[in-house]
């Protein structure tokens, strides 16, 4: 039985066990007439039940499901270990899975010709542990679901707190789902640290962090060329900043100048037009911007190239950085309109009534007094821009150029990332690993322009309230 | 006083200069306004070239042509003797011959590949399927539709529509289509494939139910997790958190959740919960839990802000009642932040229907022929499904991808839509 199955098992005794809580919290009150003697209502009881009877089965189905691999493995390679001699014990890793893959075919009755007897028998034992888990997983499951409602059926009394004690679940339950943002949290960082200590132990930091040559192939035999395996990191960093300079230098203006007049001078009619064509702009996915940056932007970019003679590049920078841009001007100005609308009034009308014009007050009251917000916004916008991944990853190219030179080909961190782990992959190569060091490196530059921009805005925002 | 005007200057001097500097500055004020104005319009320019781009790209993929094509199946044709099963049959040399009575002209080896290739790769599957469907037509001469070849079909539709083909095919294969053409043996049909059969490596066969089935079954994961989890979050963080450390971690925490690069979600998802809890790759479920993790930020902060919206009044009537914490917030305050909430979700899913980057990460871009039954199988999503078509070198895939993105933009569209009308209907009451 798959643990999603009885998963849906211990769901349905829930819904049983409801039920039968209901039904004993009435014949404890003596009928249904003299439910209101019980401290709390019949449902009320029904619900502890169903609790104690879930939470506690679910649990340990997902503990089960989680070291139920290992344990089985290291069983297995027990039994396996007494029948080889010490010289195959090395590859242990390689024999239990050709064991497993054996299992498999014996369940797909497959052809088992290439099979040794021993093997065999290795495939036999280990379906045997497989087996054994399942049972022991069911009954395990259901013992607990089980004795779990027959104890809190036996506790039903009139005197019985039944609501208290939901209650307190409730709230332990609602304080366990608010920590899943840490857990997340923590799962990302201990995730990108630990690959990349590994990476660092076989690359060392310096050469990945001022390196200039980045070419990840790593040869696999002794003499192939061109497989150096180089790890320097700085071209990726310098193609990234320059792909978001490009989409800052359209996003910047165009997002800002948006913000002040939909805030400043839009009637209300020209402002219920703007906003959905700024949230649809806001909407679409990035995959589409990089559709349209790679069969679109880029051939018109080189075809402009070619008539005012500029040898453009089919993946060049400008046209991934155009694109980038637009994705992010919606994002620049609803922060930025956020910002000049949180400028009090008062300040505004104080300006206009000395007579300076509407231009005048927003370029020298509205936006000094706004521009902690609007430096926020566009720390924010930069860290969306290096971390945009699917525009480069389509319309900019892979090879590893170190240039700020617009019109030629440049490739970035995340477009990096997506290369190296696409597809299948082995995870003690540095090839691999490589690409979780550019994530730390991503996760730690994006971090802090975050906190940067949510420090300054929260500064900003307590100067006027 | 420092400064001196005031005292020096007549009254009407200074409104003598001020009126001087008056018409410099209306016109750098117009010269402002006009500034925002063009950076707005550049804005509707944006919108609408990138929508009409997607759009004139796409029409092409909803129609398909066909081709007749006189088929002999005749039993030696086939090579049926009596009690042989329908499905083993010389379908293709049965093809090749109705194509080449079709052009008797074509003599040498090289034309006839060529001709071959004028069709569709499945033409002696259509053959065969209309065999079984209907067995009598044994010994007979039939007329059977099958469709042409991507190369050949865009060929036709760039003639349709540019007047000029941008595509290049051979002189010979152009005189062959033509001729087909004229003689009324081409036929435009509108394309229900491309909605109801999965991906295949040839563009005219090519649909997008598998990936849409994909889609499904990863919002399904999502929402079944993300709406509960993010709920339960928000109604703890706002209705029982004391103000404490471990508080304003966690606040901190969800904010910067919010703003993390969605690939790193991807690491996240290839490093814990493929390599260390071992769920299988390419499946919805991963890719499920992979998006809960992103989307859940928005909508606890939706969340989050929709409860607070809730008027005190509201819980001081229900706890001085007798109602308990955990009663008023589920009873009374839940329900009418519900809206909010709802709308805050809808986004959030909106945000993860066109995500892909992350589920590059956790093997869901492999080519899936078969349509995912349920969330462990191997399965691709829309966004993913049109990286794959915009990655394919062939002409036939264009089309498809701009039609596979106005399917997208179509959910996102209606999703946003009901998430604004939610909103609308429940800022009014």
């Amino acid at each position: 039985m798959t643990t999603t199955n009885l998963m849906f098992i211990v769901v349905f005794i829930a819904l049983i066990s409801y039920w039968l809580g209901i039904q004993r919290a009435i014949r404890v009150a003596g009928g249904k007439k003299k439910i209101k003697d019980l401290i709390s209502l019949p449902s009320q009881y029904g619900l502890l039940t169903a609790f104690w009877c879930g939470i506690p089965a679910i649990l340990f189905l997902l503990l089960w499901s989680g070291i139920e691999g290992s344990v089985v493995d290291s069983l297995l390679i027990d039994h396996v270990a007494l029948s080889l001699d010490g010289q195959t014990q090395q590859n242990m890793g390689l024999v239990v899975n050709n064991i497993k893959n054996l299992a498999e075919k014996i369940i797909l009755s497959e052809d088992l010709a290439t099979a040794t007897a021993l093997q065999l028998q290795h495939a036999e034992y280990y379906l045997e542990l497989s087996d054994k888990a399942i049972w022991l997983k069911t009954l395990l499951t259901l013992i607990i679901a089980v004795s779990c409602v027959s104890i809190i059926l036996a506790k039903i009394k009139h005197s019985f707190h039944a609501r208290n004690n939901i209650e307190r679940i409730v709230r332990g339950l609602l304080f366990t789902c608010s920590g899943i943002a840490l857990l997340t949290t923590i799962g990302i960082v201990m995730s990108v640290l630990f690959e990349s200590i590994a990476f660092f132990s076989k690359v060392p930091m310096t050469e990945f962090l001022f390196g200039t040559q980045w070419s990840p192939q790593i040869a696999l035999r002794a003499d192939q060329v061109g497989g150096s395996g180089a790890f320097g990191a700085i071209p990726l960093f310098v193609g990234t900043i320059l792909i978001s300079t490009i989409a800052m230098f359209l996003a910047i203006p165009v997002g800002l100048m948006i913000a002040i007049y939909l805030s400043q001078y839009a009637t209300p009619k020209v402002r219920s037009v703007a906003k959905p064509m700024l949230e649809v702009l806001a909407g679409v996915p990035t995959v589409v911007y990089g559709f349209f940056a790679a069969l679109t932007v880029a051939p018109l970019i080189r075809d402009f190239g070619i008539t005012v003679g500029l040898p453009i590049a089919a993946e060049s920078a400008l046209a991934a950085g155009l694109v980038m841009g637009v994705m992010i001007i919606p994002f620049v100005s609803s922060l930025s309109e956020d910002a000049l609308t949180a400028v009090p009034t008062t300040l505004k009308e104080g300006s206009l009534g000395m007579g300076a014009t509407p231009s005048e007050t927003i370029k020298k009251v509205l936006l000094p007094a706004a521009i902690p917000g609007i430096v926020g916004a566009i720390l924010l916008a930069i860290s969306r821009a290096i971390g945009e991944t699917m525009i480069v990853v389509m319309a900019a190219g892979l090879a590893a150029n170190l240039t700020f030179n617009p019109i030629e080909s440049v490739t970035t961190v995340t477009v990096q990332i997506v290369t190296l782990l696409k597809g299948d992959q082995e995870f003690d190569s540095a090839k691999t690993l490589a690409a979780f060091a550019l994530g730390l490196m991503l996760f730690i530059t994006t971090l802090a322009l975050n906190i940067a921009a949510l420090k300054i805005v929260r500064k900003y925002r307590e100067q006027y309230d | 006083m420092t400064n001196s005007v005031d005292t020096v200057l007549p009254r009407s001097e200074v409104t003598e200069r001020i009126k001087l500097g008056l018409k410099k500055r209306h016109r750098s004020e117009l010269i402002f306004k006009s500034f925002g104005l063009t950076a707005l319009t550049v804005g509707f320019l944006l919108v609408f070239f990138l929508l009409f781009d997607i759009i004139s790209k796409a029409l092409p993929a909803f129609h398909q042509h066909w081709v007749k094509l006189e088929v002999d199946y005749s039993a030696a044709n086939l090579g049926y003797t009596d009690g042989d099963s329908l499905d083993k049959l010389s379908y293709r040399g049965t093809l090749r011959k109705s194509i080449y009575n079709q052009f008797p002209e074509v003599k040498s080896r090289k034309d006839k590949r060529k001709l071959n290739g004028l069709y569709s790769s499945n033409a002696e599957f259509a053959i065969k399927d209309y065999l079984i469907a209907n067995p009598d037509v044994l010994n007979t001469e039939q007329y059977v539709w099958v469709r042409l070849d991507d190369d050949v079909d865009v060929y036709l539709k760039e003639i349709e529509s540019l007047g000029e083909p941008l595509i290049r095919i051979d002189a010979t294969e152009a005189q062959w289509v033509k001729s087909l053409v004229e003689n009324d043996y081409i036929e435009k049909r509108f394309n229900i494939e491309f909605f109801t059969s999965s991906d295949s490596r040839e563009p005219e066969l090519a649909g997008v139910r598998g990936a849409l089935t994909g889609t499904m079954l990863t919002m399904l994961v999502t929402l079944i997790l993300s709406f509960p989890l993010g709920v339960a979050a928000a109604v703890y963080l706002e209705e029982f958190a004391p103000k404490n450390r471990w508080t304003d971690i966690i606040e901190v925490n969800i904010n910067n959740l919010a703003a993390v690069p969605s690939i790193i979600f991807g690491l996240l998802g290839l490093a814990v919960i493929i390599n260390v809890f071992g769920l299988p790759r390419s499946a919805p479920l991963v890719g499920g839990i992979v998006l809960t993790l992103m989307t859940l930020p928005t909508i606890i902060i939706a969340s989050r802000a929709s409860i607070k919206a809730v008027p005190p009044s509201i819980r001081e009537a229900a706890l001085g009642l007798g109602a308990s914490k955990v009663q008023t917030a589920f009873s009374h305050v839940l329900p009418m932040a519900m809206p909010g909430i709802l709308t805050g979700t809808i986004i959030g899913m909106a945000q993860a229907l066109g995500e892909t980057a992350p589920l590059l990460m956790i093997g869901m871009v492999a080519f899936i022929v078969d349509i995912p039954a349920s969330v462990t199988d191997a399965a691709t999503v829309m966004p993913v499904q049109i990286f794959l078509w915009a990655d394919s070198p062939e002409r036939g895939f264009l089309a498809k991808t701009s039609a596979a993105i106005m399917v997208l933009l179509g959910f996102l569209f209606i999703m946003n839509a009901s998430a604004a009308y939610l909103r609308r209907r429940f800022e009014s009451n």
